[in-house]
C-alpha cells in the first residue's frame, strides 16, 4: 500500500440542506467529516439521494455549505478551483466545439495563449489515446471515446484533485471497464499530474477494483455510515478470492440496515409513512424472486452473483432487493437475499395468486399504500385526488423525490389492485369491483 | 503555414483560389449596394417635402433595396435587443422580475401603435434630415421583430443544460466567455428559427411602417410598402402584382443569401443527438467555405472574438476571498418587490386618471365591447381554419414525399405579406354588396393559417411509424381513429401553430378590419379597426386606449386558454 500524503481537501462537520416545496429545510448532508490526501484514490458509494453527489460538488466549490467548513490545502474554498478538476456523468461536453477545443475551454478560460493552449491540448489527447480525433466533434464519437475527451478535458489543467461523477456508468459494461482500467493505468505509472482522485459511484466492483478507501453514505439526511480501506496492490484481478470477498463485503456493508439512519440492527423495521420508497419495477421483481426460486440458488442467493445472474447493475439490482425484503418477499441478511414462506407461496403461485398476495404484502408492509387504502374506503366517491397525498410527502421530500415515492407506490398498488390511477384526472380511486365491497364494510363500520 | 507553402511553389501567389474569385463580384456588388443605400439614407429633408416616388416597376429593384436595407438594420438592433434583455434577465433575479413581463406587454402591443407614438420623436432627432424618418421606419419594423427573439434567447438561456452550466463553472469560464461558448451557441437554433419569423412579420407590416399615415403626417419612404401604399390610392392592379413579384423576389434573396447559410451553419450548434434527418445545405455556405480569402476573413472575426476572452477572464481563484459567494440582503429584495409593486399601483392610478379625464368610463365599455368582436372573429376563424387545415395537414404530413415539399411552401406562405390581397377581396365585396362585418373577417387569418399548416404537418410527419403501423393493424378507421390516434398525435404542434396564428391574427386585426383602396374605405367593426381609424386622425388618447385594451385581450387569451392548452399538450400528449 502506498503511504498517503498530506491533505489535499479537508471537509469538517459540513452540513447542507434544500429547501423543500413548502419553505422547510430538508438536510442532504449532516455532520460529514472527510479529508482527501495525496497519493489516494477514494470511492463514494450509496443509494441514489444520499448526498454523495452533493458531496462532491462541494468539493468542486460548485455548491456552498451550510455549515461546516471545506479547505483546500488550508485554504478555505469558495468556489471551484483550477487545481481541482471533474469528470461528468453525460460528458458534459460543449457540442458545438471541436474535440481540440472542448479540451482546450479550462486553458482559454484562463488566457493562455493559443500556441501554448494547443501544444498542452494534443499532449493530453494523445495521452488519453485520442490523436487523430482533434477536429472531430463530440456527434462523430461513440460514447467511450466522449467520456475520454471529458477526461482529457479534466487533465489538461494539470489538476490536483480529479473529480469523478460516475464517469462509466453512462458507458456500456466494456468501454467502462476499459476506460477504467487505462485510468488506472496513467494512475500507477505516474502519468497524470494529479495527485488524488474521489470517484462516485454506483457499481461496487469498480469501486473495490480503482479505491484505496471506500466510504458508504447513508441517506436521510445523507452522512458518511461506513469506511472501508483497501490494501490490495494494482492492478486488481476482478476474479481473484481477494477482490470477490470484498466486493462480498461491500453489499453486505451497503444492505445492512438499508432504509433509515438510527437503525442499528438488521431486524426488518416498519417504514415511516412518508419513508422513500426504493424505485423497483415489478416485473424486475418478479423476475429476480423466480430466480432466486429457481436452481441454482433455491431460495437463497449471494447478492454478487445474483447481480452477475440476473445481468443487473448494482444500481438496478439494490433497489429491486431492497424493495422484496420490504413487501417481506424475501429477507436481506449481510449480503445475501434469502426467500421467505409468502414469497414462496408468490412465486408457487398463478397470476391472481400472485396479485392478491402482492396487494397484501403492499398494505401490510408499505404505510403509505394502507393510508390511501384506508381515506378511499371513507370516502364516499371511493376517489380522491393525488394532490394531498403529494403535499405529505413534500413535506418531508424534496419535490422530484415525492412525486417518484408516489409513482411508486401508486405503481404497486395498481399491481396488487389495492387502488387504481387516473392519469389524465390525477385521481386514485378504488378497483370497481371493490367498490360495493367497500362500501358494506364502511356500512358495518357506521 | 508559410513554411508548408515552400513546398507548393504554384501556390505563392497569394491570390486564393477559384472560389474567392467566384464569390468577389457577390461580395463586392453587396458592399456597393450597402454603401449606396446607406447613403440614400441620410439625405437632407425636410417635413412637407415631397418625396419622389413612382410606380414605374424599373424603379422596384432600389425600392427593394432600400426595404432590404431597413429590415436588416431593424434585424440588427433586434439581435443586440435580445443579448442585452436575455442576458439582463436570466442573469439577474432583479432584473428579471421587471423585464419579462414587460416584454409580455410589449409582445401584445400591436406594431401600429408603437409607430403612432415614436415617430413625431425620431423626426426631431434628426432635424432636416431623412434619418429621422429611417428611423422611425426601422423602430417599427424593430417593434415587430424583437420581442419573440429576446423572449427565444431569455428561455434558452434558462434552460442550458445543469452539467453543462456545471462544467463551465468547474472550468471557471467568466460571464463573457459563458455567454460566447455556452449560452449564445446552445440557443442559436431557437434564435435563428425566431429571426425567420421575424422576418415574415416584418414583411407583413411593411406597407404600414415605410408609408407612415400616421399623427397627421404623410410621409412615403421610398421603398416597397410605399410602392403598395401608391398602387393602393391610384387603384392600379398591374402596379400590385409588380410590388408582390418584388417581394416574392425579396423573401426569396433574403432566404438564399441570409438565412438559408445561417441555418446551414447553425446545425452544429443542434444540442439533440440523432440526426437522422438530413442537415440543412447551403450553396452560399458551401461556396464560402471552400474559399481561401474569405473563409480567413471569418476565421479572422472568430480569433478577434476568442482574444476579448483573454480580456474578460476570471482572475481570482476559488479559494480566493474574491471568490466568496455574496450573501443575497433579504431587506434589499423585499425593497425592490416594494418598489415594482408601487410602480404597478402608480401605473395603475395614472390610467385610472388618464381614463377619467381624457376619454370616459363609456369609451372604456365601448372599446371594450369592440374588443370582443375582434376576439369573437378570432376564435371562430382560428377554428374554421383548424377545421380545414388540420386534415389537410395530417393527409400531408403522413405523406413522406409531400410533406417535405409542401412544409417549405406553407412556410414561405406564412412570410408572403397577405395585406397584398386586400386589395382584392375589397373590390368583390364591392361588387357583391356583401357585408364587411363578415366578409372582411377571412382577412385576419388570411396571413396566419399558414402556421397552422405547417405545424400540423410537422407534427403529423413525426408520428412514429411503429405508431401508424400499430393503428393500422387494429384496424382503426374512420371517427374512431381520428379521435384515438391522430388528433391526439398532433394536437402539441397545433397548438404551437394555433398560439402564433392566434397572436398574428390580432396584430393582424388592425390591417383587415379597416382596408382602404383608392378612396373606398371598407371598415369593420373591432377593437382593429378602432385603432387604425383614430391612427390615421392622430388621436393619441384614444389610440392608446385601444393598445391598452387589445393587450388586456391578447395577454388574457395567452395566459387563461393558450399557456393551458399548451401545458396540457407537453404533458400528457408526447411520444
Amino acid at each position: 500500500m502506498e503511504k498517503h500524503g498530506p491533505p489535499i481537501i479537508q471537509i469538517n462537520d459540513v452540513r447542507k440542506s434544500f429547501r423543500a416545496a413548502d419553505g422547510r429545510e430538508r438536510p442532504v448532508l449532516e455532520g460529514v467529516d472527510f479529508t482527501l490526501r495525496e497519493g489516494e484514490i477514494v470511492a463514494l458509494l450509496g443509494q441514489s439521494g444520499s448526498g454523495k453527489s452533493t458531496l462532491l460538488r462541494i468539493m468542486a466549490g460548485l455548491i456552498g455549505v451550510d455549515s461546516g467548513t471545506v479547505q483546500y490545502r488550508g485554504q478555505p474554498l469558495y468556489g471551484p478551483a483550477r487545481a481541482i478538476s471533474m469528470v461528468f456523468q453525460s460528458f458534459a461536453l460543449f457540442p458545438w466545439l471541436t474535440v481540440q477545443q472542448n479540451v482546450e475551454l479550462g486553458l482559454e478560460a484562463r488566457g493562455i495563449a493559443r500556441a501554448e493552449r494547443a501544444e498542452r491540448a494534443e499532449a493530453a489527447i494523445s495521452l488519453i489515446g485520442l490523436s487523430g480525433f482533434e477536429g472531430a466533434l463530440p456527434r462523430e464519437l461513440s460514447g467511450g471515446m466522449r467520456q475520454r475527451v471529458g477526461i482529457a478535458r479534466a487533465l489538461v489543467t494539470q489538476p490536483d484533485v480529479l473529480l469523478m461523477d460516475e464517469a462509466f456508468s453512462a458507458l456500456d459494461v466494456l468501454t467502462g471497464e476499459r476506460l477504467r482500467d487505462d485510468i488506472l493505468e496513467l494512475w500507477t505509472q505516474g502519468g497524470m499530474p494529479t495527485k488524488a482522485m474521489l470517484v462516485v459511484s454506483h457499481n461496487i466492483e469498480e469501486a473495490v477494483l480503482m479505491a484505496d478507501r471506500i466510504l458508504i453514505f447513508a441517506s436521510d439526511p445523507g452522512r458518511i455510515r461506513f469506511q472501508l480501506a483497501i490494501d490490495l496492490p494494482r492492478p486488481r484481478i476482478a476474479d481473484s478470492a481477494e477482490v470477490r470477498s470484498l466486493i462480498d463485503e461491500v453489499y453486505a456493508l451497503m444492505t445492512a440496515g438499508a432504509g433509515r439512519a438510527d437503525r442499528t440492527t438488521e431486524e426488518p423495521e416498519a417504514l415511516r409513512l412518508y419513508d422513500r420508497l426504493p424505485e423497483a419495477d415489478i416485473a424486475r421483481m418478479e423476475g429476480l424472486l423466480e430466480l432466486l426460486a429457481g436452481p441454482p440458488f433455491h431460495g437463497e442467493a449471494d447478492l454478487p452473483k445474483l447481480a452477475e445472474e440476473s445481468e443487473l447493475t448494482d444500481d438496478e439490482l439494490l433497489p429491486v432487493a431492497r424493495a422484496i425484503d420490504l413487501l417481506g418477499l424475501a429477507r436481506v441478511q449481510s449480503g445475501d437475499l434469502h426467500l421467505t414462506l409468502v414469497g414462496r407461496r408468490y412465486v408457487d403461485g398463478d397470476h391472481t395468486v400472485r396479485q392478491e398476495l402482492f396487494g397484501q404484502q403492499v398494505l401490510e408492509n408499505v404505510p403509505l399504500a394502507a393510508h390511501i387504502r384506508h381515506s378511499l374506503e371513507q370516502d364516499p366517491e371511493r376517489a380522491l385526488p393525488e394532490q394531498p397525498f403529494l403535499r405529505l410527502l413534500q413535506q418531508h421530500l424534496d419535490p422530484a423525490e415525492a412525486e417518484r415515492v408516489l409513482k411508486t407506490v401508486i405503481e404497486w398498488g395498481r399491481h396488487g389492485e389495492v387502488f387504481e390511477y387516473d392519469f389524465h384526472a390525477g385521481s386514485i380511486h378504488l378497483p370497481d369491483d371493490q367498490q360495493d365491497e367497500a362500501a358494506s364494510r364502511n356500512s358495518i363500520i357506521e | 503555414m508559410a513554411f508548408e507553402k515552400n513546398f507548393f511553389p504554384r501556390q505563392v501567389v497569394e491570390a486564393g483560389n477559384r472560389w474567392d474569385w467566384a464569390l468577389l463580384p457577390l461580395v463586392l456588388a453587396g458592399l456597393v449596394l450597402l454603401g449606396y443605400g446607406g447613403a440614400q439614407m441620410t439625405r437632407p429633408y425636410h417635413l412637407g417635402d415631397a418625396l419622389p416616388l413612382t410606380l414605374d416597376p424599373w424603379q422596384l429593384p432600389y425600392y427593394l433595396l432600400r426595404t432590404t436595407l431597413r429590415m436588416l438594420l431593424a434585424l440588427v438592433f433586434s439581435l443586440l435587443f435580445s443579448f442585452a434583455f436575455a442576458t439582463a434577465a436570466a442573469r439577474w433575479r432583479a432584473a428579471e422580475k421587471v423585464l419579462v413581463p414587460m416584454l409580455d406587454i410589449l409582445q401584445s402591443i400591436p406594431i401600429l401603435g408603437f409607430l403612432a407614438i415614436t415617430v413625431t420623436g425620431f423626426i426631431a432627432m434628426f432635424p432636416g434630415n431623412l434619418f429621422g424618418v429611417e428611423c422611425a421606419a426601422i423602430f417599427a419594423i424593430f417593434t415587430s421583430q424583437a420581442w419573440n427573439m429576446a423572449f427565444s434567447l431569455y428561455q434558452s438561456m434558462r434552460t442550458v443544460p445543469g452539467e453543462l452550466q456545471e462544467a463551465a463553472r468547474v472550468f471557471q469560464l467568466s460571464a463573457w466567455q459563458r455567454f460566447w461558448r455556452l449560452e449564445l451557441p446552445f440557443a442559436m437554433p431557437g434564435l435563428l428559427w425566431n429571426m425567420m419569423m421575424s422576418m415574415s412579420g416584418g414583411w407583413f407590416f411593411v406597407v404600414a411602417s415605410e408609408a407612415i399615415a400616421v399623427s397627421g403626417q404623410n410621409i412615403k419612404l421610398p421603398g416597397v410598402g410605399s410602392y403598395i401604399a401608391l398602387a393602393i390610392e391610384a387603384r392600379n392592379l398591374q402596379a400590385i402584382g409588380w410590388a408582390i413579384l418584388g417581394m416574392l423576389i425579396g423573401i426569396m434573396l433574403y432566404d438564399q443569401l441570409l438565412f438559408r447559410p445561417l441555418v446551414a451553419w447553425a446545425d452544429k450548434f443542434r444540442f439533440e443527438e440523432g440526426g437522422q434527418e438530413t442537415a440543412p445545405t447551403s450553396w452560399l455556405l458551401t461556396w464560402s467555405r471552400r474559399t481561401e480569402r474569405i473563409a480567413k476573413l471569418g476565421e479572422r472575426f472568430t480569433h478577434a472574438l476568442e482574444s476579448t476572452f483573454t480580456w474578460f477572464r476570471v482572475v481570482h481563484d476559488g479559494t480566493s476571498i474574491r471568490a466568496r459567494p455574496h450573501v443575497a440582503s433579504g431587506t434589499l429584495a423585499r425593497a425592490w418587490d416594494a418598489l415594482i409593486a408601487a410602480g404597478g399601483l402608480f401605473a395603475v392610478w395614472e390610467l385610472y386618471t388618464f381614463v377619467h379625464a381624457e376619454v370616459g368610463f363609456g369609451e372604456v365599455w365601448h372599446v371594450f365591447l369592440l374588443g370582443c368582436a375582434t376576439m369573437l372573429r378570432v376564435v371562430i376563424l382560428i377554428t374554421l381554419a383548424a377545421l380545414f387545415w388540420v386534415p389537410v395537414g395530417v393527409w400531408i404530413g403522413l405523406r413522406p414525399i409531400w410533406s417535405g415539399r409542401l412544409q417549405a411552401v406553407a412556410q414561405f406562405l406564412a412570410a408572403f405579406p397577405a395585406n397584398l390581397m386586400f386589395p382584392g377581396a375589397v373590390v368583390l365585396i364591392v361588387h357583391w354588396h356583401l357585408n364587411p362585418d363578415i366578409w372582411l373577417s377571412p382577412l385576419m387569418v388570411f396571413g396566419t393559417q399558414w402556421y397552422l399548416l405547417f405545424n400540423v404537418i410537422a407534427g403529423a410527419s413525426s408520428i412514429p411509424s411503429e405508431l401508424r403501423f400499430a393503428a393500422g393493424n387494429m384496424g382503426l378507421t374512420g371517427w374512431l381513429k381520428w379521435k384515438r390516434f391522430l388528433l391526439p398525435a398532433v394536437f402539441p404542434s397545433f397548438v404551437t401553430g394555433a398560439i402564433t396564428a392566434s397572436g398574428g391574427s390580432w396584430n393582424a386585426s388592425i390591417v383587415s378590419e379597416y382596408v382602404t383602396w383608392g378612396d373606398t374605405t371598407l371598415e369593420a367593426k373591432g377593437l382593429g379597426s378602432y385603432i387604425a381609424h383614430f391612427t390615421a386622425t392622430g388621436d393619441f388618447h384614444r389610440i392608446a386606449l385601444g393598445i391598452c385594451v387589445m393587450c388586456v385581450f391578447v395577454m388574457g387569451m395567452n395566459h387563461f386558454v393558450w399557456r393551458k392548452l399548451y401545458r396540457i399538450a407537453e404533458e400528457r400528449m408526447h411520444f
